[in-house]
């Protein structure tokens, strides 16, 4: 019971304290569980940090959930998600309700007139950065390219085809080139 | 009925938005367009207020998109859509299927999605630039070029380089969401 209440209030402060998203809250993580406490091994918290990044989700949640189920199982998992939800979950639901009142102050909305464009530059440059690091062989060309080409087109004719259905193609032609290449490698042997 | 359709909808979210923070705001962006949740403008704040205070950005927002569209239970039921399929997929990888992430269909599979959402992440950026700031959400519209708006994100990118050059690493989010809304009040104001 003890760890539980641990797991739960450690996961409320990460939650508190986390600015900017996943990857500030894996550096935290690391601090409270592989550092302080030692309640899970480097090894495997970077496994952990391997499968939050892989599977769908956000990654704060997704390695919440993996801490908690391993340090005091499905109970402790729940703990651990909520635990880092609640803060921002109360934070941001106590912004919902003035946020409109505070963007009438013509200040307040041309603050965020620029605020919105920095915006843009932040995804853009997220994207830049995801760009620089990808492995650039002729798959991964082909498929940023036409993700951006597709999107960008049928966005700009107003046609409706959902982000769902491009994960599901670039995931499927991903097996696809796998098992041709496969095939080939069977072949010459 | 508005409960189940947040719920269902940032279920969806949750379930096929790969890449964590930014790489899931394509498929949200999607969906609170599709449904009037938000206008383009009011989603870029969103963006901006959720890297202003700590937590997830998925989770911020469904929490104040369910606010504003269904109060206290709508925003409780779009945090539950959206973090539900996290919390049971991690369960299901870390109690049964340990190495999940080495068999090699699920590597190749995965070595698709990356890709796929770099190119998602770039496409958002670049849409969100047509609409907000060319003016033209798509061809139908005349093009009306806010160009305000274009000298701030021309500053914003001479800004972050030189700051780059004098720190020697990336300024950080807030600082240039702060420095944004001080060319905001000072371009818009004139």
């Amino acid at each position: 019971m003890k760890k539980h209440s641990i797991l739960f209030l450690t996961m409320l402060k990460i939650g508190l304290f986390t600015f900017g998203g996943g990857y500030a809250m894996i550096a935290l993580l690391e601090n409270e569980f592989v550092s302080k406490k030692k309640w899970i091994e480097k090894e495997e918290f970077l496994n952990m940090v391997a499968i939050a990044e892989s599977t769908p989700g956000p990654i704060a949640i997704n390695a919440a959930t993996y801490i908690g189920y391993k340090n005091a199982g499905v109970m402790g998992s729940a703990l651990c998600t909520l635990g880092v939800c609640i803060p921002s979950f109360l934070i941001i639901y106590a912004i919902s309700l003035f946020l409109d009142a505070f963007l009438t102050l013509t200040i307040v909305a041309n603050a965020f007139k620029g605020i919105q464009v920095c915006v843009i530059y932040l995804i853009l440059s997220a994207g830049i950065k995801m760009l620089k690091a990808i492995k650039k062989n002729l798959f991964n060309t082909a498929i940023i390219i036409s993700t951006v080409v597709c999107m960008v087109l049928l966005s700009l004719f107003a046609i409706r085809f959902s982000t769902v259905f491009y994960i599901l193609i670039s995931g499927i032609a991903g097996v696809a080139v796998y098992l041709i290449g496969k095939l080939r490698k069977d072949g010459e042997k | 009925m508005i409960y189940l359709q947040l719920f269902f909808t940032f279920l969806q979210i949750g379930a096929f938005s790969f890449g964590g923070g930014y790489g899931m705001i394509s498929l949200i962006r999607e969906k609170v367009l599709l449904y009037g949740w938000l206008t383009e403008e009011e989603l870029l704040n969103m963006i901006a207020v959720s890297e202003s205070t700590p937590g997830p950005i998925a989770v911020n927002i469904a929490t104040f998109v369910g606010s504003t569209q269904g109060g206290i239970i709508g925003s409780l039921l779009a945090m539950l859509g959206v973090i539900l399929p996290s919390f049971i997929i991690i369960l299901i990888i870390a109690a049964l299927i340990q190495n999940l992430l080495k068999y090699a269909g699920v590597k190749a599979f995965l070595g698709g999605v990356r890709p796929c959402v770099i190119g998602l992440i770039l496409a958002t950026a670049i849409t969100m630039f047509m609409s907000t700031i060319l003016g033209m959400a798509d061809i139908k519209n005349a093009m009306s070029v806010d160009y305000r708006g274009f000298i701030i994100l021309v500053l914003l990118f001479i800004a972050a380089f030189a700051l780059e050059k004098i720190q020697k690493k990336k300024p950080s989010p807030i600082l240039m969401i702060l420095l944004s809304a001080a060319l905001g009040i000072a371009f818009y104001s004139i």
